[in-house]
């Protein structure tokens, strides 16, 4: 009898990027190479975090690559911080401070391939990442 | 000088009584299976008569975007018209295999999964035309989800007012509480699009919402 063969992964790379390695990057570039990370199955960890405008480019931009990519499902990420709340982050984003990431170093991004993390369950206190 | 600023005067004048003219968008926006869809249906039933679109408690339903002109609602001898606008659910991945796992044929599950990709796209690119959004949020969800912080943080950036609705709150698990506190500077209200719970209040929020327009 054929034994199951096991989805479990068996080996995961995190690969962290400092801000810098990004801060004088464009948008797009940022995006792309946050992207391109993903796509070689890796788990990011990116000190800061992206603005609102380059969190929804990311999104297109995964959506995009999930039609033309076999095998891609997308990204799960999450934003955990010092604060409890997005509410500082939200504030900033009010008082147009456009560099965010640059202004908001003491958050972590995080951010991996949805082949590979399940889900990403974020509440004020934690962060659970659940792998497939 | 005295010249400019009477232009300006002049100007001014102008694109007040033409934006008054231009009807509102109101965009309804959040994750897949928020039920969107369902407050749309709810509204535009009541006020047109006719329902939007399907629903369905399998993810991407609404893979189009879908509008309604000409909304009209009433609440305390006020009312209000509206272009309202319902929008695919917005999420950071799209697996046609979970379609499957809802008794979905491959063909089928990876149709639905292309559209739902390129209805994601599309609901991100008409942000832009949005008066005002109602983002509906599940309350029987965990609120803090990425998606829904940074739904909200865009709409922030674009200077969109929001109007957050925790649907659901029929159901024994809705913690619209737990909504309030993932949101503390925002309106929340709690209701039941299925059910049409606290609508009178939702119409109310909707009001004051519309006054934040600029």
């Amino acid at each position: 009898m054929k034994k199951k063969e096991s989805k479990k992964i068996k080996k995961l790379t995190i690969h962290f990027m400092p801000h810098r390695e990004i801060a004088k990057l464009s948008s797009i570039e940022r995006i792309k190479k946050l992207l391109k990370i993903i796509l070689d199955n890796k788990l990011i960890v990116l000190q800061g975090r992206l603005n609102p405008e380059e969190e929804t480019r990311l999104i297109e931009d995964t959506m995009i690559m999930i039609g033309n990519i076999k095998g891609f499902k997308g990204i799960e990420l999450a934003v955990i911080s010092p604060e409890s709340n997005e509410k500082k982050f939200f504030k900033k984003i009010k008082l147009n401070i456009t560099n965010v990431l640059l202004g908001y170093k003491e958050a972590l991004t995080i951010i991996g391939p949805a082949t590979i993390v399940k889900e990403m369950k974020k509440d004020p206190k934690k962060l659970e990442i659940m792998m497939r | 000088m005295m010249i400019k600023i009477l232009k300006n005067f002049t100007k001014r004048i102008f694109q007040k009584l033409f934006r008054k003219k231009k009807e509102i968008s109101l965009g309804f926006y959040g994750p897949p299976n928020a039920g969107k869809t369902s407050l749309a249906n709810k509204i535009c039933k009541d006020w047109t008569g006719e329902e939007l679109g399907k629903v369905s408690k399998i993810p991407h339903e609404t893979r189009k975007i879908q509008f309604k002109e000409k909304v009209e609602i009433k609440y305390k001898e006020k009312r209000l018209t509206f272009k309202l606008v319902d929008s695919p659910g917005i999420t950071t991945k799209v697996d046609y295999e979970t379609f499957m796992k809802l008794k979905m044929k491959k063909k089928q599950a990876q149709k639905r999964a292309k559209e739902a990709t390129q209805g994601i796209v599309e609901a991100i690119k008409w942000l832009d035309g949005m008066d005002a959004v109602v983002v509906v949020l599940d309350a029987t969800k965990n609120p803090y989800d990425q998606i829904n912080m940074i739904i909200v943080g865009n709409l922030i950036a674009k200077k969109i007012p929001i109007l957050i609705v925790a649907n659901k709150i029929d159901l024994k698990r809705a913690k619209a509480k737990k909504i309030e506190s993932a949101f503390p500077e925002y309106e929340v209200i709690g209701i039941s699009a299925k059910y049409g719970k606290n609508l009178n209040g939702f119409y109310e929020s909707i009001f004051k919402l519309v006054k934040k327009i600029k």
